[in-house]
Parts: structure tokens; sequence; C-alpha cells
């Protein structure tokens, strides 16, 4: 007796829509599971993982703050994945546009500088982190050099990058040599959305990103390009779509957008440059854009929800003693969960017994 | 020994990891998968055997720990890329993370502990070769594993039946279901001894190299390993050639810094990260695209009836 997976003829939109649900649900019991192999609680658990977060006004804005950066990542992901291109060096670009755009700030500390500030701080984010997305892509389309390994190896070299600047030249001389830099001026700092507020104007970036996804994929002749490249690169090439400018395209927007992230986060959240900026936000778009299944609405709800799991796991960790790298397990296993959910959806699964069958 | 040998000593020990990863994921990318988790097997192989050695007091248990570890992920990934046909390079970087986070929780207890290290074997008459006799016949068994699995592998693609079927089944798995091949019985053994090469080049990071454990400690060497099976054009030989050259990158930089030129030690620090890529770039150049890639690399198969 065998399972055997069979293609189906007709994908239900109903079935599309729930795989993710199913897969995040069965994410939780395996985890759920973990925590009392842990010999702790899974209700406790769950109460202060999800319900918790959820009914505090303080953990709701701290929702949208931690959702922002992998919502605007993952959307520029999404464009990459849907053109079947594997961009998995968002990390790096999100550190080389807060590298960018920080330096702008650095620059314009102390002086007199006015309102321009902010929004060339902004642009230079977006800048440096297509440009460091450009790497992978120009290697590719040029030399035919496998995307997945260069844009993974750029993450560790912009890392060292940030890391030298702020433990060198651009570390805070009265900072009592601690690697960071200055804090950024008022012109330099995103401002808080609502005066009293947390959630930074960064948000607002993440849903007009959303926004323009959803025209430029539902309406534009690029967007049918991006799937068809992805889907029948064959039928693209016939179709005289040139998949090299596409490719430039699609690395160039992702880097941008999470360049974007990076220098919002740096100027919005942090206020400062320092060794590590994120917690992983790179990565964990990639399980944010599949869990959203590359839509761009779906994908602000998965950033949410993965936000959650990150607020959760800081508060898990204070009140439970469960250690932060349970969170990032959880993510992982969402997303091999997503994906073979996925797949569930456009094959069913057929169980032959010995001697039946074929 | 001099300081030359001691260099030349570290860059085996620097090399040994890498070649055993990326000796798994050539059979497994062999077969027509390719399996991104290798640096979360790594992890993996890392904690659990530094665990179980610590706990159980033996590196052979530990061993089998980490080998056994890099299986159950891999066991874990063939689910989801055989069972479900999901897609691969997305299933290879959920493994990493899960791997990445879960070998930290593993390992949290054994944070400060450390290993004693392993005695060398030494393999009388031929260690008495000058120069390279101490170098490459009084290392640990490790190292002779590692040359062994070389050349096994290398015959064992080449000059077996078994070997040829898995070839085939990476080249072209419709022809080769026609022709009644196991394909999805032969990729899974294929995932699973990646598996557990890669939880063996994790329990050499733990129990040889460092010999502590420490959170995300296989730092980008399982992405590296799978990027010295491009460079090798998926052939074992050049794998040995290749994990030997990054090996030296890694221990010249290390030097390097503790030498303190003046360059910041961030750049000598990037060096293997930009090597590899300068690797894969020059490789591109002399032959065009993906040299030896075996024709089925990264496509679900799922029979059509």
């Amino acid at each position: 007796m065998r399972f055997e997976l069979m293609p189906r003829t007709s994908v239900s939109p109903v079935a599309r829509a729930l795989a993710p649900v199913v897969a995040f649900i069965i994410s939780f019991l395996i985890a759920g599971f973990v925590i009392w192999l842990m010999g702790r609680s899974p209700i406790a658990a769950f109460d202060v993982y999800v319900l918790q977060p959820l009914s505090d006004p303080w953990s709701l804005q701290e929702l949208l703050v931690k959702a922002t950066p992998m919502a605007l990542i993952a959307i520029g992901l999404s464009y990459c994945f849907r053109a079947n291109l594997w961009n998995i060096g968002a990390e790096g670009q999100y550190v080389m546009g807060a590298v960018l755009g920080g330096w702008l700030a650095l620059n314009t500390h102390g002086t007199e500088a006015g309102f321009w500030v902010l929004p060339l701080m902004l642009t230079l984010g977006i800048i440096g982190g297509a440009l460091y997305g450009l790497i992978p892509a120009f290697l590719k389309t040029r030399f035919g050099v496998n995307e997945i390994l260069t844009s993974l190896m750029l993450v560790y070299v912009a890392q060292l990058a940030l890391d030298y600047l702020v433990r060198g030249p651009w570390r805070d001389p009265k900072g009592f040599n601690f690697p960071q830099s200055v804090t950024f001026d008022p012109s330099a700092t995103l401002p808080p959305i609502l005066e009293s507020g947390r959630v930074h104007y960064g948000f607002v970036f993440a849903v007009i990103a959303v926004l323009v996804t959803a025209v430029i994929l539902g309406r534009t002749l690029f967007g049918y390009r991006l799937k068809l490249t992805g889907d029948a690169p064959r039928a693209a090439r016939f179709a005289g779509f040139n998949s090299s400018a596409t490719t430039m395209t699609v690395f160039a927007v992702s880097g941008g957008l999470a360049g974007l992230a990076g220098i919002s986060e740096v100027s919005g959240q942090i206020g400062q440059l320092q060794p590590s900026i994120s917690p992983g936000y790179g990565f964990t778009a990639i399980t944010v854009a599949f869990l959203g299944r590359l839509n761009p609405l779906g994908i602000l709800v998965a950033a949410l929800v993965v936000a959650l799991t990150f607020i959760g796991g800081e508060s898990a960790q204070i009140l439970l003693k469960l250690p932060l790298d349970l969170t990032q397990a959880f993510q992982g296993i969402l997303l091999l969960c997503v994906l073979a959910a996925d797949a569930l959806v456009s094959y069913r699964i057929r169980l032959v017994t010995r001697g039946g069958g074929k | 020994m001099t300081t030359f040998e001691a260099i030349l000593l570290t860059i085996v020990t620097a090399s040994t990891p890498l070649l055993i990863a990326a000796l798994g994921e050539l059979v497994t990318e062999r077969s027509g998968v390719l399996n991104l988790g290798v640096e979360g097997m790594m992890a993996m192989g890392a904690a659990c055997s530094f665990a179980a050695a610590v706990s159980f007091d033996s590196t052979l248990v530990g061993v089998l720990a980490g080998m056994t570890a890099g299986a159950l992920m891999a066991a874990l990934f063939a689910l989801a890329v055989l069972g479900f046909a999901a897609n691969q390079v997305g299933s290879g970087l959920a493994l990493t993370i899960f791997g990445l986070g879960l070998s930290g929780l593993i390992g949290a207890p054994f944070v400060g502990a450390r290993r004693d290290p392993v005695a060398p074997v030494d393999i009388p008459g031929l260690s008495d070769i000058p120069y390279i006799g101490r170098l490459f016949f009084e290392q640990d068994l490790f190292v002779y594993a590692s040359f062994a699995l070389t050349i096994l592998i290398a015959l064992y693609l080449t000059r077996t039946r078994s070997g040829l079927t898995l070839r085939s089944i990476g080249e072209n798995h419709t022809s080769a279901n026609a022709l009644g091949l196991p394909v999805l019985r032969v990729r899974f053994l294929a995932i699973l001894f990646g598996g557990a090469c890669a939880g063996l080049a994790g329990a050499y990071l733990a129990l040889v190299y460092t010999r502590f454990w420490s959170p995300g400690m296989t730092a980008g060497r399982g992405w590296i390993a799978l990027a010295l099976v491009v460079f090798a054009a998926w052939r074992p030989g050049w794998l040995l050639i290749g994990a030997y050259i990054f090996g030296a990158a890694t221990v010249l930089q290390l030097h390097a810094q503790a030498a303190q030129f003046g360059v910041p030690s961030q750049v000598l620090s990037a060096v293997p990260y930009l090597a590899t890529i300068l690797a894969l770039l020059l490789l591109s150049l002399r032959h065009g695209r993906a040299v030896g890639a075996p024709g089925s690399l990264g496509t679900p198969f799922v029979p059509d009836r």
C-alpha cells in the first residue's frame, strides 16, 4: 500500500485560499507538540504567543511595526518568485538600503539641513537595496551564474560591511566605544503616523506597495509577462518577452523594496545604525511571501500573522523561558507546511493498494 | 612542527567539513533533487552530535547522533518534496530556517561545555613520507573517511549499476520512470545520504574543529558546500580540489586577521563569501551555463499515470 500524487483536473479557488490557513493550523499543532515535549503547557504557550499580544493595545501597535519590514520585503520578493527567480538575499539588500540611507543621515547630522533630508534618505535606501539586488541579477543574465547562491553570499558581505562601518568610521565618538552610530536627527527620523503612537510611516509605504503591486499584477502587461515568464518560460520567449530585462527589473524592484524596509526600520524604529538591524526579516519574508500565496493582499495579512510569532516569541522568552530559537524553528516548519499544502491544491493523494492502482 | 606545517594542518581541518557536506549534496543532486537545506542539516548535526557527545562522553555516540539528526532532517525534506511534490528551493530554505532554529534549542543547555581533542590516528609507514606524510596520514579518522568517501562515491557513480540508475534518474526522471526505475525510492535514499553527510560534517565542526557549541557556528559553510557542488561540475574529484581551495582561503584569511595587516577584519571575513561568488563567475565564464548539471535537477517528479 502506498500513496501517489495525482494532478487535479480543476483547482478549486476555495482550496487555494484555505491551503495556507490549514498549513498554519498544522504548524501550530506541531509547535504545540514540541512545547509539550519541552515540558511546558501548550495552552499557556498559545495564550502568550497569540491571545495576549492580540488583546493588548501596545502589542497591537508593535504588531504593525514588526509587520512593516516583512510586508515590504515580501511584496518585493513576490515579483521574483512569480517569475520563478530566487532572490534569497533580501536580508543583504535590506542592510544595504539602511547603509546608503543612513550615510545621508550621518552626514547631515548636526547641520541645519531641512525637510529634504528624509525623502532623499528614503530614496537612497531604495537605490542602495536595488543596486545590491542587481548584482546577482546581472551575474545571472550576463554570465549565467546561479542567483540563489550569489544573492545569499552577498547577505554575509552586507552584514560584514555594516559591522565594519559602525565599529569603524561611523562609530559615535561620544558613544563610550559602543559599536553604534550617532542617533539620527529629527530631520532624518521617520515620524510616527499618530503623534502618540509607535507605528511609523513605513507601514504606509507597505500599504502603498501592496496596492500598487495589486494593480501591476492584475492590470498591466508587465504583470502578465511576469506570470508567463514563471509559468511557461518557453512560451514567454516565443512571445518575444525579454527574460533578461524581466530578471533585472524584478531584482531591482525587490531589492529596492527591501532597501526601503531597511532604511524605514533604521530611521523610524531603531534611530541609529548598529551591527544588527534585523532579527532575520529578509529570510522570514520568504515565508511571508509564500504564506500570502504571492498575492499582495495575502502578503499583508501573512506579515501580520508572522509578526505575531515574533512578538509572541519575545514575551514567551520572558514569561515562559522559551528560547527565541523556537520562533525561528516554527517559521521554518510553517514554510514547509505552506509549500506542502500548496502542492496539495494542485495534486490529490490517491491510495494505491498492492495489485490495484495504475 | 613548523608554523608552515601547522597552517597546512589547519587547512585540512577547515576543508574536511566542506568536503563531507558537499559530497552528500553531490549525490542528492545527481539524483535530481536540489536540497538547499545543507546549512540547516549541518547545524542540527553539530548541535545533536555535541549534545550527545557531552551527555554520553563519547565521540562515537556524538558522530552517530549527528548523522542521525542530519538524516532525520533530510527525511522531513523528502516528505515535502517527494511525498507532496513541494517546491524544492522553498522547502530547502525552510529546512535551513527550521534547522538553525531547532539546533539553537537543542544546543542551548550545552553552551560553554568543551570536548577534548579527538586523537589523531597515525598510519604507520605512510606518515613517515616527508612533507605530506604528517599532513595527510597523521590525522583524525574523519579526514580519512572524507578521502575514502570521495573515492567510493566516484566509483559508485561511474562504475556500478546502482550509480548508473541514480544518474539516469537525475538526468531525466520521466524516461527513467518509463524504464521502470524506482525514481522516488532512489531519490529518497539519495536525500537521506546527503542528510547524513551534512550531519557528519556538522559533527566534525562541533567535535573536532571548534570543540564547543555556539549558535550559528556553521556560519554559511552549508551554503559554501552547495556552491562547491556547482563549482565541481557535479564531479567528486573536482569537489576534493574545490573544498581544499576553499579551506585554504578560509585559513589564510584567519591568519591574515591575526597578523593585522591594517586591513579591517571584516574585509578578510568576507573573503570566503566573495571567493564563492568569484569561483561561480569564473566557472560560468569558462564553460557557459552550469556545466554538468543533472537534467532533472530541481524539478518535482509526479508520474503521469
